[in-house]
């Protein structure tokens, strides 16, 4: 299947620019993301004080927020196939959804979050909370961005500025995405479900 | 001249016939997403279900690493249509995620951390 919206562009490697960059910035994030995780397992059994990952997490409650977001990564490529056919209605619904179910799971990672402020976690009461809020909150600001792109890319749509030729803006939103979503699949696994 | 004049002199196709070659493998199906999605779903729930289950560590870890590459496998190649693309996106991706892994392993292992 053609992508209309990059079938006119004539570069020399026959690849539009700007996915050609998402690319490069997705990979250029791998590390981003490989670097917190590392220093999230190198750290988290060396705090001197609690709390510590056992006693806090609510592996039950994450495993909504996981699924929420693999669900949202649906929505998105659901909203891209849709464009791709021609169906602008289509594509508003699952963008909105997508943008929905990305603001649950922000939600769900404020709530979280109090909860273990309330326990006494910190940024700065132990190596375990430095490792954990700066890696988690790093991914929850990247979702929140990816929301406020979805939000946007449906505003602009209503307004009739997206078409079928256009449906490289909304690949170019769902590859950062997805991008978002493997990200907590392996923080999920590595941080949730691996414990100490 | 143009690139495109310039392909054509050098008797190469068009960008665009280029492009549309390059995707001439269908995409998956809206249904096939979906179905795609209910398979995330259900392995989220059988790594759940390990967290919870009394088994052996080693057993557990080496479930959940199977399991998690499989989820990130999907999504990287059929929602990212890496499986579908071009080539060179693959090997930008791979770039860098061999690169976080070679960060990770090197930081871990010098470090001697017990991580798992």
């Amino acid at each position: 299947m053609a992508h209309a919206s990059t079938a006119h562009l004539e570069t020399s490697t026959g690849i539009d620019n700007r996915k050609l960059l998402m690319w490069f910035f997705l990979s250029s994030d791998c590390l981003f993301f490989g670097s917190f995780i590392a220093a999230y397992l190198l750290y988290r059994d060396r705090s001197l004080v609690g709390p510590y990952p056992e006693d806090l997490f609510d592996i039950p409650f994450t495993s909504v927020s996981a699924f929420v977001l693999l669900m949202s990564s649906v929505s998105m490529v659901l909203a891209l196939a849709a464009i791709q056919r021609g169906n602008v209605r289509g594509m508003q619904i699952w963008l909105f959804t997508t943008a929905m179910l990305g603001a649950l799971f922000i939600a769900g990672q404020v709530y979280e979050f109090t909860e273990f402020h309330h326990e006494g976690l910190s940024l700065s009461t132990n190596l375990f909370g430095t490792t954990f809020f700066v890696l988690t909150g790093f991914h929850g600001a990247h979702v929140t961005i990816g929301v406020l792109i979805l939000l946007s890319l449906f505003v602009y749509s209503l307004r009739g500025g997206i078409q079928q030729k256009d449906s490289l803006n909304v690949e170019l939103a769902g590859l950062y995405w997805h991008f978002v979503d493997i990200v907590w699949i392996v923080i999920f696994t590595l941080i949730y479900l691996v414990q100490p | 001249m143009t690139l495109a004049d310039y392909r054509k002199s050098r008797g190469e196709p068009a960008i665009q016939e280029a492009h549309e070659a390059a995707h001439s493998e269908k995409h998956p199906s809206a249904r096939e997403y979906i179905a795609i999605g209910l398979v995330l779903g259900a392995i989220t729930a059988a790594e759940v279900a390990l967290y919870y289950i009394d088994i052996s560590r080693n057993v557990l870890l080496t479930a959940l690493a199977i399991m998690s590459i499989a989820k990130f496998t999907l999504v990287v190649m059929w929602f990212m249509h890496l499986k579908f693309d071009n080539k060179l996106f693959t090997y930008l991706f791979l770039l860098g995620l061999l690169g976080a892994i070679a960060l990770f392993t090197i930081v871990l292992v010098t470090s001697a951390a017990d991580v798992v």
